[in-house]
């Protein structure tokens, strides 16, 4: 909400008080102010000249001020002919001091041309030779500073201003024409020099989005006093509620409904000081009526809705008006005032009459019954309606407006009334109109005022502050809450214009909110908790996933983090599924489903990076199994990938393999026992459709598949840009993996030194190397502690289809070990490999 | 006799001066006290002498040899030390080539930040509560008083999932890790009902907001919340709490400010600031000149959500606190695109 300083100078006296500081206050309370505009008054901190200033600004700062003796005040005497340029004029003006002639071209002075001495002096804003204003000819906004100039022979050296050159507004059709009153010579600063505080209005503070709102706020601040200006008008003539009448069919929806008429107005354009003011509050000015129930609404924060009384007269067969209130059928339809044709459904609230609808309630007037330039009698409207309808309704149109934003927030009934005589009072202002007396007011709903009890123990309790019984009152006094005083504290009331207070426990923390905002965030000390430190119980898998990831870091490998939100198509390069955990409202449609494979988000990763020397990446999250109508499942997984060199490559390392199979599945193991789990098996599988059928393992815990790894398959692999090494990937269910248990101890270092040997075996091809590793192990027996394949071979020596074996055995006893004994057990070993898998001892 | 040991000394030592080569010191030593050396010769030869000379030419040839010996080990020496400063003037190195890289493994970013944040908080007590990505309306919003249709919704823009008719309760993506707070609470109040126990717990996790991926707004982010119920929890305690842990993070003197703010499953609520780190105050591009950063937003938790989580709001109280670590990382190193968190480019992540 744009707030001029000005416009909250008519509710609390500020003197003595900064814009950066009224600023201040208001954001610690709550009103946070997102930005400054100077709109005249001196920029704070700012350098000469009244322009933008590179010093610190506790707030995002703009605007400029206005120079106190060059912007001024001043009358435009004569309007004359330009002598060489027919689309200019030449003003004879007074300053205050002197007589000017100023040259301009402004087109709401063009139709004077010629006409000579005025007979009434027009008032305008002056700016002398020397001033530093915004160009108005230059897009966006630019500094310029007036100098001394020929313009087609004639001199000139200051200008009259348009709003866009005083930074009031992007206007610069004309220049300012100033109300009468204006006091020619006196500085334009002090006549209208302001600041707009660009204020964001909190969600539970609707009722702050308002002039009298922030000013009220300020003022429980401050301590000052909220200056309310009596809203009196005279009223002639026969009174309203002879004239019209009001049905509300739900009063939920509809709480209160009032109405108010006047007659004979005339539609002009506002004073320019009002003009002004809804400008800066960003609000365009169209005419006296319409004006007066935005400014209204702004002043006090009751959305007003004016009618053509004549309009609603004659659809009543000059009649009495009858107002109806009720829900929308569906299908039912309303051209709304930007003359569009607007479908309803049931959940809209409508303001109709007796022939039908008028308006799309707090949201938008239709069109028929809108103020035109030839409206002569208003009844004005007055309403409170329910938020939760009201917001829905905006949505649902697409139609944000000041009064949707409003009453989609709450806006206390007790405001329609204040609102409606506020409304005539500056419509009889502004339009010569007379206001007929009375208001038709219907009130079946009205909101029962908050009574909530608070104590000194309570303010302890919650605020960790002490504060008795007549500061807490004092605190909400300021606030307009009544307090009483009771037996044991306080029995405080809501003022009329609040609809965010509870009642009950909810009440309480409503109420202790306001104190702490009214005592001051500030004050509240800061203390350490003297509750009871609870169990420490950790959390064992979130742990044990942190020790994975420091494991796999360890390990050489990058942890990458990718978006949750997928696409089937981006997935379908590694996996293809039916079902997915779907987006009704996605933002991209590369972004609708939740992922169902990490597999296809590491991948996207390594293809993104595929310039790198070598890719090492991992990735620990969950993926999103759909289950009908309900929650999906969340499993964890943990991918690998590894592609490119396994060396880093430096000056003297100029060449270095790629990663292969082993290298993944050195990283496997490693993590594995990491972990500490050693019953670990890894068998051949060709069943995992994105690995090379030739190249792939799966990973068996206590005999549970854990996970699988190996090559990409190449048609898999095909799918990416991507250069020619291979690509490695593991994967793992976190969950499966968790659940069993590692069972590890850590053995004694031996005190006999060990027997080491090696043993060559030839075996088939198509006996697996960990068949023959299993069988000396078995054969081997508790003295062989170690086993490690030291040389695999395959050659003409050995014949085709043979491969070559070579282990280190290491064996390891209570007592040493004599050769004879290492002998025995090498031959039961070569004896059962023989056996088993028709081994031949290599020589 | 005599006379041949004194030529014998001389010959050596003499021929010794000149060797300054460690083979050249062994054929020495074998040619002046080894085996077949004239020195030897002498000692196998004192058996032949008379009685008379057998102890003079014995301790004259011993000190011979004793001579010999140790003008040896000196030469030895003298030649390991000649070798070495050799070795030390001509061995360098260009000690400015680069040295050999191997291939690291580090943490994403936001892994990194948000053990910073855990750490910290472990310290203060609070344990780790991990909960699901994809919620119900129920436990994101209603339970955290956050009625349908209410304004406050405006606040988080949600994503929803297809599912069938759920009327009030539909299927989205968590827009806060708030809903392990209901989670939490019932889990703990679970194990007794009548006294709950106190909880103090920190909340990490991914969440979701409906926004246009840009510079400045993503689709995910991660969050961590801190939780506390007990029975004489204050508003003080938040902000001592929150500002001991804006020093751990920020460093001894960080100056905190917390402001009045709103949301629906806190009150009081407050948003807290940080001075700016990066200008103590003074104003920069960092704190876009005003000084303070936006840290967290906090408050105390809201009676009825302390209701629905089953603490009984007259006895119990409890603050909350969400921040965003990647904004903190922003922050702190001055990044200016969101958007590099999920990018997973390495020349991003391998600078942290």
């Amino acid at each position: 909400m744009k707030l001029p300083i000005s416009w909250l100078k008519d509710f609390i006296d500020l003197d003595g008080l900064s814009v950066e500081e009224i600023a201040r206050k208001l954001t610690l309370a709550g009103l946070e102010v997102e930005e400054i505009k100077y709109v005249g008054l001196p920029v704070s901190g700012a350098s000469a000249e009244g322009m933008h200033s590179s010093e610190r600004h506790e707030f995002k700062t703009s605007g400029i001020g206005w120079d106190r003796e060059k912007i001024v005040v001043a009358e435009i005497r004569e309007v004359n002919p330009h002598p060489n340029a027919d689309r200019l004029t030449l003003l004879d003006l007074y300053d205050g001091q002197q007589s000017q002639v100023v040259l301009t071209g402004a087109p709401n002075i063009f139709h004077l041309k010629g006409t000579g001495k005025l007979a009434r002096p027009i008032k305008v804003a002056y700016a002398k030779e020397g001033s530093t204003i915004y160009d108005g000819h230059t897009d966006g906004l630019v500094l310029t500073t007036l100098k001394r100039a020929k313009i087609r022979g004639v001199e000139s050296y200051s200008m009259v201003c348009s709003e866009k050159e005083l930074g009031i507004s992007e206007e610069h059709e004309g220049i300012i024409i100033l109300d009468d009153d204006a006091p020619v010579g006196m500085p334009l600063v002090d006549y209208m020099g302001d600041a707009v505080l660009d204020i964001s209005i909190l969600p539970n503070m609707a009722r702050n989005a308002s002039v009298i709102g922030v000013a009220r706020e300020l003022a429980a601040l401050t301590g000052r006093e909220l200056k309310k200006p009596s809203i009196e008008y005279k009223t002639h003539g026969e009174s309203v509620e002879k004239l019209a009448s009001i049905q509300i069919t739900e009063p939920e929806l509809n709480p209160r409904f009032v109405l108010g008429l006047i007659r004979n107005v005339e539609i002009k354009p506002s004073p320019y000081k009002t003009q002004r003011r809804l400008r800066l509050a960003g609000i365009r000015p169209i005419n006296n009526i319409v004006d007066a129930t935005n400014y209204a609404m702004l002043d006090q924060g009751e959305p007003l809705h004016a009618f053509d009384y004549d309009v609603l007269k004659e659809r009543a067969g000059n009649k009495n008006v009858k107002i109806i209130t009720r829900a929308a059928k569906d299908g039912e339809k309303l051209t709304t005032l930007d003359d569009v044709e607007r479908k309803l459904t049931s959940a809209n609230v409508l303001v109709c009459d007796e022939k039908g609808p008028l308006s799309i309630a707090g949201v938008m007037g239709g069109a028929e019954s809108e103020v035109s330039d030839g409206t002569r009698n208003i009844l004005l409207e007055g309403a409170a309606w329910n938020f939760i309808n009201i917001r829905k309704t905006a949505k649902q149109h697409n139609l944000p407006s000041e009064a949707s934003f409003r009453f989609s927030r709450g806006v206390h009934p007790s405001l329609a009334e204040t609102g409606v005589r506020r409304g005539l009072q500056l419509m009889a202002e502004w339009s010569g109109g007379e206001v007929a007396p009375g208001l038709v007011d219907a009130y079946p709903l009205k909101p029962k005022d908050s009574v909530v009890d608070v104590t000194p123990q309570d303010v302890k309790r919650l605020l960790g502050i002490d504060l008795t019984v007549e500061q807490i009152s004092e605190l909400l006094t300021r606030l307009e809450f009544k307090c009483e005083i009771t037996k044991d504290g306080l029995r405080v009331t809501a003022p009329s214009h609040r609809l965010d207070i509870g009642e009950g426990v909810v009440g309480l923390a409503d109420v202790l909110e306001e104190v702490a905002r009214s005592y001051g965030y500030d004050n509240i000390p800061e203390t350490r908790m003297a509750d009871a430190l609870p169990p420490q119980i950790g959390n064992p898998v979130h742990e044990w996933e942190e020790h994975l990831r420091d494991i796999l870091v360890s390990l050489g490998l990058q942890e990458i983090v990718s978006y949750r939100l997928t696409s089937p198509e981006r997935e379908s390069r590694v996996a293809q599924y039916d079902e997915y955990v779907t987006l009704a409202n996605p933002i991209t449609p590369d972004r609708r489903v939740m992922r169902r494979n990490l597999v296809a988000s590491v991948l996207e990763v390594v293809e993104h990076n595929a310039r790198a020397e070598s890719n090492a990446l991992f990735e620990l999250g969950p993926v999103f199994e759909p289950v009908e109508n309900d929650l999906p499942d969340e499993p964890r997984r943990l991918v690998l990938a590894m592609t490119g060199s396994r060396e880093a490559l430096a000056w003297d390392v100029k060449d270095s393999p790629n990663f292969d199979f082993y290298d993944m599945k050195g990283r496997v193991e490693l993590l594995l026992s990491g972990l500490r789990y050693t019953d670990v098996v890894y068998a051949p599988t060709d069943t995992v459709n994105y690995l090379h059928p030739g190249k792939a393992a799966e990973v068996r815990v206590n005999d549970k598949v854990v996970g699988v790894f190996g090559e990409l398959h190449p048609l898999v692999k095909d799918r990416y840009e991507v250069e020619d090494a291979p690509i490695l990937v593991a994967e793992f269910d976190l969950d499966v993996l968790h659940a069993v248990s590692p069972g590890y101890e850590i053995k004694p270092v031996p005190d006999v030194p060990p027997v080491l040997e090696d043993i060559a075996v030839i075996v088939d091809e198509s006996v697996p190397a960990s068949r023959v590793e299993a069988l000396i192990r078995q054969t081997g027996g508790r003295v062989l502690t170690n086993v490690r394949l030291f040389d695999l071979y395959r050659g003409e020596q050995i014949g085709a289809g043979k491969k070559s074996l070579a282990y280190s055995l290491t064996y390891q006893s209570d007592k040493t070990m004599t050769d004879a004994e290492a002998a025995a057990i090498r031959n039961k070993i070569v004896k059962r490999l023989e056996h088993e898998v028709k081994a031949k001892l290599r020589s | 006799m005599l006379e041949q040991l004194k030529e014998i000394e001389k010959t050596a030592l003499d021929a010794l001066s000149e060797v300054t080569d460690p083979a050249v010191l062994e054929a020495w030593r074998v040619a002046n006290v080894g085996r077949s050396s004239p020195l030897m010769q002498v000692f196998a030869g004192l058996g032949k002498l008379s009685k008379e000379e057998r102890p003079t030419v014995g301790a004259a040839a011993n000190r011979v040899k004793v001579a010999l010996e140790s003008a040896l080990e000196e030469r030895a020496q003298a030649i390991k030390e000649a070798a070495l400063a050799k070795s030390l003037e001509e061995e360098s190195l260009d000690v400015t080539l680069p040295g050999r890289g191997i291939h690291v493994g580090r943490l994403h970013p936001s892994t990194q930040q948000l053990r910073r944040v855990l750490d910290i908080l472990a310290d203060m007590g609070f344990q780790v509560y991990t909960s699901r990505e994809v919620e119900t309306d129920e436990v994101n919003f209603q339970l955290l008083n956050f009625p349908p249709n209410h304004p406050a919704r405006d606040m988080q823009d949600t994503f929803f999932i297809e599912a069938g008719e759920r009327g009030d309760n539909p299927i989205l993506l968590r827009t806060h890790t708030s809903p392990g707070q209901i989670h939490a609470m019932r889990e703990f109040a679970a194990a007794n009902p009548d006294n709950p126990p106190p909880i103090r717990i920190a909340l990490p996790g991914m969440c979701f907001r409906y926004e246009q991926i840009t510079a400045r707004s993503e689709i995910q982010f991660n969050q961590v919340e801190g939780l506390v119920v007990g029975e004489n929890i204050t508003f003080a305690d938040l902000k001592g709490t929150l500002s001991d842990f804006a020093r751990r993070m920020f460093g001894q003197h960080a100056r905190t400010r917390f402001r009045a703010s709103y949301f629906p499953f806190t009150e009081p609520s407050a948003e807290m600031d940080v001075e700016c780190f990066v200008c103590g105050g003074a104003g920069c591009q960092v704190c876009k000149n005003s000084g303070w950063l936006e840290i967290l937003g906090c408050g105390m938790v809201h009676p009825v959500v302390l209701q629905n989580g089953g603490y009984d709001p007259r006895r119990y109280s409890g603050y909350a606190w969400g921040m965003g670590p990647e904004r903190q990382l922003m922050v702190r190193y001055r990044i200016d695109d969101i958007r590099y968190f999920w990018g997973n480019d390495l020349r991003f992540l391998g600078q942290f």
